[in-house]
C-alpha cells in the first residue's frame, strides 16, 4: 500500500468512527474518545524515538505540556483557530525536541532517559514561574459552545484529534518503510556498526527527537480547550509519561500498529476504569499490565500475533 | 612523495594511562595489499578504530585520499571510501542478512556526491552478488541469529565491501574459518584488490597473511617495529623476538 492509499484508508476508518460516535448521540463518547485518540498520537510519537531508534524518552509529558502551553500563550496573546495552534505547538515542541537532542543524544541508554526526565522537571519549573501563562495557579481557557458546521465543541476537538491520529500514524508508517526507518533501526541495533556503514547517526537521532517531540506537542495543543482550565500539574502529569511508554511497549514497538493497538486498548481500559471504579486506579492498571507484558511478551501484542500472521508478508524495500 | 591513499602520521591513542598507540606512521599507496600483524593487544584494532573514526586519536593525523580526516566522524569517513569489518562481528540483529547489506548501499553508496542512486532492483542485485562473493548465497532472508560465528564473519566482511570502498580494512575476518575457507577469503580479497581496492588485512593466520600481503607491517605494544617486504620482515630479529616473547 502506498502512503496516500494508507492515508485514505485511515481517513475512511476515522470518518466511520466519527459518524458512529455522532450516531450514538452522546457527548460522553466524544469526551472519552478524545482522550483515547490523544494517547494514540502520544504513543505513536513516543515510538518514533523509543521504538524505532531505541531511545527511551521519560519526558513525554514535557513535550505534551509545551504544546498545551503554546495554546494557552496564544489564547492570551493572539487568539487563533485550533489547527493553527496545533501547527505552532508542533513547531515549538519540535524545536524543544531538537534542542534536547543536541544536549542529550551523546548520552546512551539510561543516561539519555534520565536527561529527558530532567528536561520535564526543568520545563515544569519554568512554567510554574511564568505568570503570563498562569504560573502555578493555572489558566482558564474559555471555549465557545458551538462550532459552525460541526456542532458541539467537543465534537470539533474530537475531530481534530482524530485527524492528528491519522496524520501521526501515516508519518510513522511512512518512516518505517523508508530509508530513514532503516537508518533508525540500525541506531537501535548498533550505533557503531551503523556509523561504520555510513549512517549519520546523530543527524538521524535529531530528526527522530524533533519529529517525536513535534507530534507530542501537537497532541497537547487542543488540550487546554478540552479541559478548560490548565495547570502545570495536569499538563506535566505522570499519566502522559507513563502511558506514552506503556502503550507502545504493550502493543509492540517495531511497527506503527503496536502503539495504535496499545493506545486503543489501554486508553479504552482506563476510560472504563475511570467510569466504573475511579481514575485513581488507572496508573496502577497500566503499571501492572506493563510489568506483565515486559515479563511475558517483551515484543508486545504485535510480537505475539506476528508469527501466525506477519510471516508471509514480505517486508517492503526502501527506495 | 607520490600520492598516497592513506597517510598516518604520528598517531597516538591512550586509554587512561595505558598507551595503546604510540606515534604510529604508516603510508599506503593506492592498490596495495598490506598485512598488519602483531601480538594480541598490540593495538591493531585500536589503529583501525582511529583510522575509521570509531575512536578519536589524541595525537597525530590521518590523511585519506588527499584529505585530512581530523574532525570527520565515522560515517563521513565511510562515505569517503574507507570501510572496515569489526573483529567481533556487529551485525544489525533485527534485520535480515540482505537488509544488513542494504544499509551501506543506502547510506554510503547512495549518499556519495555525484554517485548514481541505486534502484531497488539494483540494490537487491548488489546484495545477492555480495552474498555470493563471501559464500552466503541464499541466506538473504535469514537473520544474523541464524548464522554461525563463521558466517557472521563473512557477513561482516560483505557489509564492509558493500559500501564500495577505496580502502578495505579486514580486522581478523578469518578467525575460525576452515583451511579452504581461509583460502577462499584470501582469493576474494585478492580479487577485490585486482578491481582496484586497497586492502589492509589484519590476521593471526600467518599462511593467509603471507600469501596475501605485498607488504607487511608489524605492530608491537602500540609501536610500529617493522614495515617492508613480507619475507624480509618475517626474518627481522625484532619481529621474531616480539613473537617468541609472547
Ligand atoms: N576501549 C578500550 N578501553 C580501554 N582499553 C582498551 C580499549 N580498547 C582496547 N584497549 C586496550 O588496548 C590494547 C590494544 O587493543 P587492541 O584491541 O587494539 O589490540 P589488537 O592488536 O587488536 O589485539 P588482538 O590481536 O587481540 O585483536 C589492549 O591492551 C586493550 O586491552
Ligand atoms: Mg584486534
Amino acid at each position: 500500500m502506498r502512503w496516500w492509499t494508507f492515508l485514505l484508508a485511515c481517513s475512511a476508518v476515522a470518518a466511520a468512527v466519527f459518524f458512529a460516535a455522532c450516531w450514538l448521540a452522546n457527548d460522553y463518547y466524544f469526551f472519552a474518545g478524545y482522550t483515547v485518540l490523544q494517547f494514540v498520537v502520544l504513543a505513536t510519537a513516543w515510538n518514533i524515538l523509543g521504538g524505532y531508534c531505541g531511545y527511551v524518552n521519560f519526558g513525554s509529558a514535557a513535550f505534551f505540556a509545551v504544546g498545551a502551553y503554546t495554546t494557552v500563550f496564544f489564547h492570551k496573546a493572539l487568539p487563533l483557530p485550533i489547527p493553527a495552534l496545533v501547527l505552532l505547538a508542533g513547531i515549538a515542541s519540535g524545536l524543544i525536541g531538537l534542542g534536547t537532542g543536541y544536549l542529550t543524544l551523546r548520552l546512551r541508554g539510561a543516561f539519555f532517559s534520565i536527561a529527558t526526565l530532567a528536561l520535564a522537571v526543568v520545563l515544569q519549573t519554568l512554567v510554574v514561574n511564568w505568570n503570563y501563562v498562569g504560573g502555578s495557579r493555572g489558566a482558564y481557557v474559555v471555549r465557545p459552545n458551538e462550532v459552525a458546521l460541526i456542532g458541539s465543541y467537543v465534537q470539533y476537538l474530537f475531530l481534530i484529534m482524530l485527524a492528528l491520529a491519522v496524520g501521526a500514524l501515516a508519518v510513522a508508517r511512512a518512516i518505517e518503510r523508508s530509508r530513514l526507518g532503516f537508518g533508525f533501526a540500525t541506531i537501535r541495533d548498533d550505533e557503531l556498526a551503523a556509523e561504520a556503514s555510513g549512517v549519520p547517526t546523530l543527524k538521524l537521532k535529531l530528526i527522530a527527537t524533533t519529529l517525536s517531540g513535534a507530534l507530542m506537542g501537537m497532541a497537547g495543543a487542543p488540550f487546554p480547550y478540552y479541559i478548560g482550565y490548565l495547570e502545570p500539574a495536569s499538563a506535566f502529569g505522570l499519566p502522559y509519561a507513563v502511558n506514552a511508554i506503556a502503550m507502545p511497549m504493550i502493543g509492540g514497538t517495531t511497527s506503527w500498529v503496536g502503539p495504535l493497538i496499545g493506545a486503543l486498548l489501554l486508553g479504552t481500559l482506563q476510560q472504563v476504569a475511570t467510569v466504573t471504579i475511579s481514575s485513581a486506579v488507572n496508573l496502577l492498571l497500566v503499571g501492572l499490565l506493563l510489568v506483565g507484558f515486559v515479563i511475558v511478551a517483551p515484543k508486545g501484542i504485535v510480537g505475539l500475533v506476528q508469527p501466525y500472521w506477519g510471516r508471509k508478508r514480505k517486508r517492503a524495500e526502501p527506495p | 612523495m607520490t600520492a598516497q591513499l592513506l597517510e598516518v602520521d604520528g598517531l597516538g591513542k591512550r586509554f587512561g594511562g595505558f598507551v595503546a598507540l604510540d606515534g604510529v606512521d604508516l603510508s599506503i599507496a593506492p592498490g596495495e595489499r598490506v598485512g598488519l600483524i602483531g601480538p594480541n593487544g598490540s593495538g591493531k584494532s585500536t589503529l583501525v578504530n582511529c583510522l575509521c573514526g570509531t575512536l578519536a586519536n589524541e595525537t597525530g593525523s590521518v590523511r585519506f585520499d588527499g584529505r585530512d580526516l581530523s574532525g570527520l566522524v565515522a560515517h563521513q569517513r565511510t562515505r569517503l571510501g574507507m570501510a572496515r569489518s569489526f573483529q567481533l562481528p556487529r551485525p544489525f540483529p533485527s534485520m535480515t542478512v540482505g537488509d544488513n547489506l542494504r544499509i551501506p548501499l543506502l547510506y554510503a553508496v547512495n549518499a556519495r556526491p555525484g554517485a548514481a542512486h541505486l534502484s531497488v532492483a539494483e540494490t537487491r542485485e548488489r546484495c545477492a552478488e555480495l552474498l555470493g562473493l563471501v559464500g552466503l548465497a541464499g541466506r538473504v532472508h535469514d537473520y544474523p541469529r541464524d548464522l554461525t560465528q563463521v558466517d557472521m564473519r563473512k557477513l561482516e566482511l560483505a557489509r564492509a565491501m558493500a559500501s564500495d570502498p577505496k580502502l578495505l580494512i579486514a580486522d581478523e575476518a578469518m578467525a575460525g574459518l576452515s583451511h579452504s575457507e581461509v583460502s577462499d577469503i584470501v582469493a576474494l580479497l585478492v580479487r577485490l584488490n585486482e578491481r582496484g581496492i586497497t586492502v589492509i588485512l589484519i590476521e593471526h593466520i600467518m599462511r593467509a597473511v603471507m600469501s596475501f600481503s605485498q607488504r607487511l607491517v608489524v605492530l608491537v605494544s602500540g609501536k610500529k617495529i617493522a614495515d617492508g617486504r613480507p619475507d624480509e620482515v618475517i626474518r627481522d630479529a625484532e619481529v621474531e623476538r616480539a613473537y617468541l616473547g609472547q
